[in-house]
């Protein structure tokens, strides 16, 4: 079927506001001081003094509109809604809208070839400058036939599209890591982007799903410093990943001073104290969940009673699990049962050990599994 | 005759793609396809079944809660557990929500596209939509000043720049008949929505840590403490900002949507003979009353459009169908098998991508075929109010009667693409009524010093029987879903989802007959099709949600190889 494109609304590509990102934002309803409260906030999320504010408020002013494009493979759009979410509301949106999203198959209003046709013009058109974002997996397996969209299949699509961004990022464990479809047996042989599209620049922000936050963010740090942040050894960026949830835990000090749930709804749980023995995995899992906190700041797991998951880890679906299993082997206390005795000059030890990433898996009984090994 | 490619239907979650034959300007055959699959319930065997809940929960990011109450709600059924008071009212407010919330995001931002042409929002006298919102509702934002505000913002929008997410659309099409005034009032209430869905969703965040994937369901209760002198618990202060946004809330749904959606029925009233479907209805009834023990939405099936018996609903006669799907069950085609004793072994068929069209002949989707009885039925907010409606629910049959009055149409408008659209709206605007009165119920009986969120005597799995087998039901925003477990030995022996879009996406059965979609399609009339908005409207009409109803089942015994902690 032929493509049906230049309608009489769709403007020509490659057209460039001329207006300043402020302007822009005046124009849609957001006032200039919710700007500079936004750009504050993006401070504190990129892990900068304040005083940076003012030049993330430059930052933006002088954005080119770059094109984001938003690809899902095997998700459960989870991410595409964390990002309708976004705790910085009406400002982070417009951030990403006005970098033109320009694919976005949730919420476009286009379907079918037309839908298409949107995207490879970005992919012809503007090589090497796009921003592509994926969520979900990559199904290798056989051919790829497990995912497929307008009959190409995704490892075919991703090729195209990752390999011809300017920088990819992948939201959420999914697009990180393969997330949940690869946890074992990995019945669709899932991986995340980098490992189906090797050649591609790749900036890993996992979570299930990832916070939203963190993705503006990293768009904003890309705007200001005009280079993609620094990642960890996993393409995590070390602003929003470079701490343990634990060390940021508001329970923390009762993790120091022995005070832990060992019922639900029990005394200890109804004031606050430390979930570790519930299973908590925080003190194995890298995030900024503590401080940045979700649905405008409003709460985050721990905080609500219920222990952290560890879903910012890569393979957390096999090595986080069961859930509700204390972790095995936290270092400082030598076996589970020690944590009946923890005392502070035992945290410490616990802090020094955690100094390294991808510690985990040498904890655990292996996995029999490809997809489940870590690293 | 021109076959038609919808591939990717947009607005909906996950992949599907439709085929459709036309002939004289009309659908005359349509087939129903899901183009991903993932695998998680092969991925749960072996697993702890107290965690199933947080894998569920992933089968789907937009129903962020329903997969978890239905896998709780399994597992609580296997093993016998009754839940404290708390922990049912609780679940009754964030399913509640989630309802709420799901309903008014699909209303704009997933099908109003199909109704609302918003470049012609672009002529629209402002004055003019502030006198037509003015006559539909109270609501404060009806000013003149407003809506021009609204229209130059997307005049600058679409003068300026690229139109994003909302280019190459069907816009201008001959279908689209709402007058300009009208298409900007949606407009600027799509925006809206935007805002409030946001606000009011902070529910899930207080009561369960984030939205979506809230991280806060336990099997035997809840996670969220419930404490009065508490700064970490479920507080006065807590339940009274829960209590502004149920008001927000609600405010949003009497005084927007439900306006709305009469005011842009109105134009489209042809539509209430369009995409009526298999006319069987199934619905799993919801909002169990811890005080009575009955549900507020009752449990049943309507068979062929007629609302004069509910039949009661029997799991039992639930089987799934692989007939025209990339599967393949032991011994053979033509049967079907009860989610307990299914099994489901992936063996895809299709044409090798990149392909022109699906072998619609053969096998076309990786969606089953359930079927109650070896019938094909519609779930969904339409089959929930069918249901409620004929069983003689008051509050459902006040709801319906204002509709049909405003509309002027008898009941039989109910079975349509209309029907289904209004249906969602009436399930929001019941729901929305009620989650006050269960926050009440809650807030009663922690006042009576009732803290219980946890039923803990059977969390140990050594407390378990050595094999228990358990179903769990939930109406979702979607329409019935179930959950069905066997547990052996601590770990999940089987697991299987029945979802809402699996009942309506499903492609053909054993016996031919085709599925809700498919069957909705045909007779829908394609003014052209090249833009085949109309296929649009009635699929999206259902809400699809694919990513869920895509799923493996492993036949028990296969191995399930899975890392343990010891």
């Amino acid at each position: 079927m032929a493509r049906k494109q230049g309608s009489d609304t769709e403007a020509t590509n490659g057209l460039e506001f001329q207006d300043s990102v402020s302007t822009l934002l005046e124009r849609r309803g957001v006032t200039r001081r919710e700007f500079m409260k936004f750009c504050t906030a993006m401070s504190a999320a990129l892990a900068l003094p304040p005083a940076f504010a003012p030049r993330i408020v430059r930052a933006l002013d002088e954005v080119k509109r770059p094109t984001l494009v938003w690809l899902e493979f095997q998700s459960c759009t989870g991410d595409t809604e964390a990002l309708l979410r976004a705790s910085n509301p009406t400002v982070a949106e417009i951030v990403l809208d006005i970098l033109s999203i320009d694919y976005a198959e949730t919420i476009m209003a286009a379907a079918g070839h037309l839908a298409e046709a949107n995207l490879d013009k970005v992919v012809r058109e503007e090589k090497g400058t796009y921003i592509a974002v994926v969520e979900g997996s990559i199904p290798m397996k056989d051919d790829g036939i497990y995912c497929c969209i307008a009959g190409r299949t995704a490892l075919d699509r991703a090729r195209e599209v990752c390999g011809g961004a300017f920088a990819t990022l992948a939201v959420g464990t999914c697009a990180s890591y393969g997330g949940i479809p690869a946890a074992a047996p990995n019945p669709t042989g899932a991986v995340g982007v980098k490992a189906a599209v090797p050649s591609a620049t790749v900036v890993n922000l996992p979570g299930c799903p990832l916070n939203a936050d963190n993705l503006t963010a990293t768009v904003v740090h890309f705007l200001l410093f005009k280079k993609l942040p620094a990642t960890d050894g996993l393409g995590r960026p070390l602003f929003a990943y470079g701490k343990r949830i634990h060390d940021n835990c508001e329970r923390r000090p009762h993790f120091d001073a022995g005070q832990y749930v060992e019922a639900w709804g029990d005394q200890a749980h109804r004031h606050g104290h430390c979930l570790y023995k519930m299973g908590c995995k925080g003190p194995e899992t890298f995030h900024n969940c503590p401080t940045q906190r979700y649905n405008d700041k409003t709460s985050w797991p721990v905080a609500a009673g219920h222990g952290c998951a560890g879903c910012s880890q890569p393979m957390f679906w096999d090595s986080m699990t069961p859930l509700y299993k204390r972790l095995p082997n936290v270092p400082g206390f030598g076996i589970e049962a020690t944590a009946d005795k923890i005392g502070l000059g035992l945290a410490v030890g616990t802090a020094a050990a955690f100094g390294v990433h991808g510690v985990l898996s040498a904890f655990r009984r292996g996995d029999d599994s490809e997809g489940a090994k870590e690293d | 005759m021109a076959k038609i490619v919808v591939d990717p239907i947009t607005r909906i979650e996950g992949h599907l793609r439709i085929e459709a034959e036309v002939n004289g300007g009309r659908i005359t055959d349509a087939w129903s396809g899901s183009t991903m699959f993932r695998g998680i319930e092969k991925i749960l065997q072996g697993r702890d079944p107290r965690d199933a809940w947080y894998f569920t929960q992933r089968f789907c990011g937009v129903c962020t809660t329903v997969h978890s109450i239905a896998s709780i709600r399994a597992v609580e059924n296997a093993l016998n557990i009754t839940v404290p008071p708390n922990a049912d009212l609780i679940r009754n407010i964030i399913m509640g929500v989630q309802n709420v919330q799901d309903h008014v995001i699909h209303f704009y931002h997933l099908h109003a596209l199909d109704w609302v042409d918003i470049t012609s929002a672009l002529r629209a006298d402002p004055a003019g939509t502030a006198s037509l919102a003015a006559s539909l509702s109270e609501w404060p934002l009806n000013s003149t000043t407003y809506f021009k505000e609204v229209q130059e913002k997307l005049k600058a929008f679409v003068a300026k720049g690229r139109l994003g997410p909302f280019a190459n659309a069907y816009w201008g099409h001959p279908a689209m008949k709402l007058p300009p005034e009208a298409n900007l009032m949606a407009t600027a209430h799509y925006l809206e929505a935007l805002q409030w869905q946001k606000d009011i969703i902070r529910i899930h965040a207080i009561l369960g840590s984030k939205n979506p994937h809230p991280q806060t369901f336990l099997v035997g209760g809840m996670a969220i403490p419930i404490d009065l002198d508490s700064q970490n618990a479920l507080n006065a202060d807590k339940l009274a900002e829960i209590g502004g946004l149920l008001k927000k809330t609600r405010d949003f749904v009497e005084k927007v949507y439900i306006p709305d959606l009469l005011a842009v029925a109105s134009f489209y009233k042809e539509w209430a003979g369009i995409g009526g479907g298999v006319g069987n209805y199934l619905s799993y009834g919801e909002f169990p009353d811890p005080a009575s023990g009955r549900m507020f939405f009752p449990a049943g099936i309507v068979l062929g459009r007629d609302l004069s018996k509910v039949h009661p609903v029997d799991q039992k006669k639930i089987a799934e169908y692989v007939d025209h799907s990339w599967y393949e069950y032991s011994g053979g085609s033509g049967k079907g098998f009860h989610p307990w004793d299914g099994e489901t072994e992936p063996k895809y068929t299709g044409p090798r991508p990149p392909y022109e069209h699906l072998d619609t002949d053969r096998k076309y989707s990786w969606v089953k075929s359930p079927r109650y009885e070896e019938r094909s039925m519609e779930v969904g907010p339409l089959a929930k109010l069918l249901v409620a409606y004929a069983a003689g629910h008051k509050e459902t049959r006040d709801a319906v009667g204002l509709v049909l009055k405003h509309l002027n149409v008898g009941p039989e408008a109910l079975f349509s693409t209309l029907g289904r659209t209004a249906a969602r709206g009436l399930d929001c605007l019941i729901t929305a009524q009620q989650l006050p009165g269960w926050l009440a119920q809650l807030e009663d009986n922690i006042g009576k010093g009732d803290l219980r969120i946890h039923a803990g005597e059977k969390w140990d799995p050594a407390t378990w029987p050595g094999d228990a087998a358990g179903y769990g039901w939930h109406e979702a925003p979607r329409g019935a879903l179930g959950h069905w477990i066997k547990i052996r030995g601590g770990q999940i022996l089987n697991y299987q989802a029945v979802v809402p879009s699996t009942w309506n996406a499903s492609p053909r059965d054993h016996k031919g007959q085709r599925g809700p979609y498919e069957e909705a399609l045909v007779g829908t009339p394609i003014a052209d099709p090249n833009k085949p908005l109309e296929i649009l409207r009635t699929i999206h009409s259902f809400d699809p949600c694919l990513a869920c109803a895509v799923h493996v089942l492993d036949a028990a015994g296969n191995e399930t190889v899975r890392v343990r902690v010891t």
